[in-house]
């Protein structure tokens, strides 16, 4: 046979390697986590851990409630800022935009995305914070406190404008430009044509990129562990302070090792999001694929 | 819609520009060239030099590794499998999910593996954790890149007798500024990330040696000196978190404007 050709093949399968191998990592990742956290799970029920909100780590007592509330809240309020923005602004962006303004926009959205999270943390203690505790929470509660789910979920919404206005922008993409042609020779007006044609045909497309975003404000770690005031309580309102998943991993991770059950718990923790965050990515991603494939 | 466009475009430059007029005051000379002294963090003397060369050996190391991980598995699924191959929408599939994970996920995933190997927290724990969280990024971006590639290129290679193997240095040399892009990218995103590492590289005061000290980061730096009582330490947070964005600011713009120059000699 021939050297070359040989050389192909070679090359060929160690790179075949190289990737089931890289694939294998994810399922790797997954069952080591849920191999540290079968101690906990050979105690306690499932359902146990996930609504019992007592967290008493030196009594063997874990319950994530609380935890898995203020991630819910966080994520809410972000989203709930997020998403209307930006929406808005993609409209603008791939409707009514001149192409170079559209020039300036979307470097700068990108530049967001490109910033650290340990920024935006920092930006949260300076900015956020204060304008809370001073400005808006006084309106609304006796005792203000700046550190609370409202700034984590501020800091977090700001966070996923870049990633929710690039998956807007790719399924506004692939509603195809006859569409709207044909509404606008109909005699319809440009706002009613992002209305009925545009919005209605990308409907799936903004679903599954609210999906991505919940799933990347889930697990967003530091900023909002700066920001949300880090204590164990379900929070009643949108100015309590909270504890969200990935910030009780991040606090607590390094001194557990003294106890294995602590660890258990944590890495739990860490399982949970895994799980969570590995289903809505799969699903979002299969169904953001079928639309693309639909346009090409 | 205006309205909402200017809030985020502003929410940018809002960000920047409270980093900057809080950092900026407490920026020095002294901070950015000197290792911190003993009671640094109660206010004492010294700088951030050992955090920010840290993070550059960390972020260098992880995304040398990443690439030359990433460049094969791009090759693979691009030149190897046919177009619908199952296994080629499936390590897709499987990149785009491990794009999303949290880093925080990728942290503990590393320490419990690190503890299971009997490795303590080292520069080299950080570097194989941020780079199992960078080649998602590698991947993806490489993958739409070379997805651009006209089929007549490798056509044109295969009808000359190369193989395919051959045929990818052809289409490599075509994707350059593409690869370029992809590591400053993540280059970027893994001297920013601080959840990774904050187990696996653990933290000191010192200039890492060899692959096995403890290495401190930039934006652990910033997260641990935020957390000192004394205001003089929390300006200095300010200061290292100016550093870190002025850093992650000059790569992403970059990384923009180099492949958008390189692109233009392209077929």
């Amino acid at each position: 046979m021939n050297i070359r050709l040989i050389k192909d093949k070679l090359a060929g399968s160690t790179m075949l390697i190289l990737t089931l191998a890289s694939v294998f990592l994810a399922i790797l990742v997954g069952w080591g986590l849920y191999y540290k956290s079968l101690p906990l799970l050979e105690e306690n029920s499932v359902w146990d851990l996930l609504s019992s909100s007592v967290w008493k780590p030196s009594k063997g007592e874990f319950g994530f409630f609380a935890f898995i509330m203020g991630t819910l809240w966080v994520t809410g309020i972000a989203i709930v800022i997020a998403l209307p923005l930006c929406l808005l602004c993609a409209i603008f962006i791939s409707e009514y935009a001149h192409p170079r303004l559209r020039k300036i926009v979307v470097p700068v959205v990108d530049l967001l995305s490109g910033i650290p999270p340990v920024v935006f943390g920092v930006w949260g203690v300076l900015f956020v914070v204060p304008l809370i505790e001073d400005y808006i929470a006084p309106v609304f509660v006796d005792y203000p406190m700046g550190y609370s789910v409202l700034a984590g979920g501020i800091v977090l919404g700001v966070m996923i404008f870049p990633l929710i206005i690039s998956l807007l922008l790719e399924v506004f993409s692939a509603v195809p430009k006859e569409m709207r042609d044909a509404s606008l020779s109909m005699g319809a007006t440009q706002w009613q044509t992002v209305k009925f044609v545009l919005l209605r045909k990308s409907k799936p497309g903004i679903i599954v990129s609210v999906v991505l975003a919940v799933s990347r404000a889930f697990g967003e770690t530091i900023a909002v562990l700066m920001v949300c005031g880090s204590v164990i309580m379900v929070p009643g309102s949108v100015f309590d302070p909270g504890y969200p998943l990935p910030a009780l991993i991040a606090n607590n991770y390094g001194e557990m090792l003294s106890a294995p059950e602590y660890e258990s718990a944590l890495l739990f923790a860490a399982f949970l999001l895994f799980v969570i965050i590995f289903l809505f990515n799969a699903i979002s991603r299969i169904v953001l694929g079928r639309i693309k494939r639909k346009i090409e | 819609m205006v309205f909402a466009t200017v809030i985020i475009v502003g929410s940018f430059f809002l960000i920047v520009g409270t980093i900057v007029s809080k950092g900026f005051p407490a920026l020095s000379w002294e901070m950015l060239s000197e290792i911190p002294s003993g009671d640094f963090y109660m206010g004492g003397e010294g700088g951030i030099l050992n955090s920010i060369l840290g993070s550059l050996y960390i972020a260098a190391g992880s995304s040398l590794l990443a690439l030359i991980i990433s460049v094969p598995i791009v090759i693979y699924i691009n030149m190897y499998l046919k177009k619908s191959s199952w296994m080629g929408n499936l390590t897709r599939l499987g990149y785009d999910v491990l794009f999303g994970m949290p880093s925080i996920v990728y942290g503990a995933f590393g320490f419990t593996l690190m503890i299971y190997l009997g490795m303590r927290a080292s520069l080299l724990g950080g570097i194989v954790t941020v780079t199992l969280l960078i080649i998602p990024i590698m991947v993806r971006t490489m993958d739409e890149v070379i997805r651009t590639v006209p089929k007549e290129l490798f056509d044109a290679s295969y009808s000359l007798g190369a193989t395919r193997l051959e045929t990818s240095r052809v289409v490599l040399k075509q994707v350059a500024p593409g690869i370029l892009t992809a590591v400053l990218l993540a280059f970027g995103r893994g001297i920013g990330d601080v959840a990774s590492v904050m187990f696996t590289a653990g933290f000191s005061n010192d200039i890492p040696k060899s692959l096995e000290d403890p290495a401190s980061t930039l934006p652990l730096a910033v997260f641990n000196q935020l957390s000192s009582p004394v205001e003089e330490v929390q300006s200095r947070a300010y200061a290292a978190a100016l550093v870190l964005t002025i850093v992650v600011l000059l790569i992403s713009i970059s990384a923009r404007v180099l492949s958008k120059r390189l692109s233009k000699n392209k077929i």
